[in-house]
């Protein structure tokens, strides 16, 4: 330590003047700012999750001794009144899952393939027209996609409502947050790579079918299941087109189908117990269904991690 | 195999701005030829014409004629795809696939356009990594991912990975200029070896590294700046390091500006 360091160590501050100079201590109105800062993060983040725990424990209280019955897993409603306990769900989360299978079906490679169009070749007109009707398409209401496939399907074209038209309301909703994550992802691909492939002498198409989409695969999985999720707790679209009913029906085509938002909006304004419960397990079921989808997310996305 | 490359009155464009302009040079077959020259004069836009990468670019175009051997690469019959597998190209930064084990990585090239024979790829694989120089020091881990590596060995991975297609030109954009001393003298070394199968041209911001591996430079300049970049020299290394013709060169190489 150099003789000018301990002279200035050992001079006494002034009087009232803070001695910034000194190591290791923090002035006042820093800490001041870092507590204050802690303090809102902290509450920002209570507050944030407040609700979450809030909804989770009171499903689980109210919901989760109609799971743990057998029955809930293997019998429809079929002849069981709001007055009587017994039935399960299964014919609303057979319908869920068929029909987010369906949309599923039909919204990822509409989905995907119009966002390898806009990142790998898209240009002028036809790409932004593209572009802004996905953007369009994401703002649109749910009851009003179920409103227009309606139009379509029962006033113009004279069928039944039936759950096919429920995916086809559902695949609109689906499409542009598929095609907005992929792109995202796919733009996330160091143009590098891409090079790197057609200078040996890779054609472009192959490049983006074994480099560019395989790198991005993990988040366009991750995109197309949280897509899937938001899709299976949709309702305006069901009650428009997609009636509860209390039988197990898995016809796409012909007759209603249940489904868990339905079958919750059904009883929920019951004001009898046995309807209540199941209003109460038909939405931890669904939280359930949508959870799991997460989890096979992560673990699709670990599987197929990018080495490095 | 090695093919001689012949460009003429070459003009480049990026949409309607001129970035070259009036490239006329020759590259002799198992030579190396170095570009170098201040940043923006256009070294690697004119190396990347040399294998129709420029335009992947969108609004890339060109004007004249690049020949490897008698073949115009610019004729309207000839598929940019081919050209590319007969003449390969390494990048400035290492970019090996990141889904891909070093193997993978190596037998990119040929899987992609068809190849699935196994022993074949195997085989391809242990040669190419043994020309970069790589074999040693992967042979045992062929199976854990390219992006793991160094970045030296990543390099030499790339150059693997260029050379398993079998091209007859090797284009190199800066190929050390990310890397140590250690590992660009490995490159060094490689590019030595290679130079006896391939026809390679090696754009550089290094002199020493041009002085100490090329055969031929070249060098590159802007009129000024907003002007097109033009060839301003091309000559045998040694004459262009002691005795260049145009002053600009000389100022260059002397370390006078750029």
């Amino acid at each position: 330590m150099s003789s000018a360091q301990v002279d200035h160590a050992a001079a006494p501050p002034a009087a009232g003047v803070p001695t910034p100079s000194a190591f290791g201590e923090k002035s006042g109105g820093r800490a001041v700012k870092d507590v204050t800062a802690r303090v809102v993060m902290w509450l920002a983040f209570g507050i944030a999750v407040v609700p979450l725990v809030w909804i989770l424990g009171s499903t689980l209280v109210k919901g989760g001794h109609m799971l743990v019955d057998s029955v809930w897993w293997t019998n429809s409603q079929s002849g069981i009144t709001s007055r009587r306990v017994g039935g399960g769900a299964v014919h609303a989360i057979q319908g869920t899952l068929i029909q987010a299978a369906v949309t599923a079906a039909m919204s990822v490679p509409v989905g995907v393939l119009t966002a390898v169009y806009l990142v790998e070749y898209g240009r002028g007109r036809l790409a932004r027209t593209v572009s802004f009707m996905v953007d369009i398409l994401t703002g649109i209401p749910s009851i009003v996609a179920g409103l227009f496939i309606y139009a379509l399907w029962v006033t113009t074209l004279g069928f039944q409502r039936v759950a096919f038209a429920v995916t086809l309301a559902l695949a609109m909703l689906m499409i542009p947050t598929i095609v907005r994550s992929t792109e995202e992802m796919l733009k996330l691909v160091p143009n590098e790579l891409r090079e790197a492939s057609y200078a040996l002498g890779v054609p472009k198409w192959k490049t983006i079918m074994k480099i560019v989409v395989p790198t991005a695969f993990s988040g366009i999985v991750t995109g197309v299941l949280l897509g899937l999720a938001r899709v299976m707790g949709e309702t305006a679209p069901l009650i428009i087109l997609g009636p509860y009913t209390k039988v197990i029906a898995t016809d796409l085509f012909d007759g209603l189908m249940a489904t868990l938002p339905t079958m919750i909006n059904q009883d929920r304004t019951e004001a009898l117990q046995p309807a209540l419960d199941r209003v109460w397990g038909a939405s931890l079921t669904l939280i359930l269904l949508v959870f799991m989808l997460n989890l096979l997310g992560r673990f699709v996305g670990r599987f197929s991690k990018v080495k490095g | 195999m090695a093919k001689r490359i012949d460009v003429k009155d070459l003009d480049i464009y990026y949409g309607d701005f001129k970035a070259v302009e009036g490239v006329t040079m020759t590259v002799e077959p198992r030579s190396v030829t170095a570009f170098i020259g201040p940043s923006g004069c256009g070294k690697s836009t004119v190396l990347r014409t040399l294998n129709r990468m420029h335009e992947v670019i969108p609004g890339g175009r060109v004007e004249g004629s690049v020949m490897l051997d008698d073949q115009d690469l610019y004729a309207s019959s000839m598929d940019p795809v081919a050209v590319r597998r007969t003449v390969g190209m390494v990048f400035q930064r290492p970019n090996p696939f990141p889904t891909m084990s070093i193997r993978d990585n190596v037998a990119a090239g040929l899987r992609l356009n068809g190849v699935k024979k196994k022993s074949v790829l195997d085989e391809v694989v242990e040669q190419s990594l043994r020309g970069a120089n790589l074999w040693t020091e992967v042979k045992d881990r062929l199976d854990k991912p390219g992006a793991g590596l160094s970045g030296g060995q990543q390099q030499r991975l790339c150059i693997a990975r260029a050379i398993a297609v079998n091209p007859q030109v090797l284009l190199m954009d800066e190929p050390c200029s990310a890397l140590d001393p250690i590992s660009t003298l490995a490159i060094e070394d490689l590019i030595n070896d290679l130079k006896s199968e391939y026809t390679i041209v090696i754009v550089t911001h290094n002199m020493q590294q041009a002085a100490r591996v090329s055969d031929q430079t070249a060098f590159f300049n802007l009129k000024a700046t907003g002007e097109p970049g033009r060839l301003v020299e091309i000559g045998e290394t040694q004459r262009i390091f002691s005795n260049p013709t145009e002053k600009a060169t000389e100022d260059y190489i002397s370390g006078r500006f750029g």
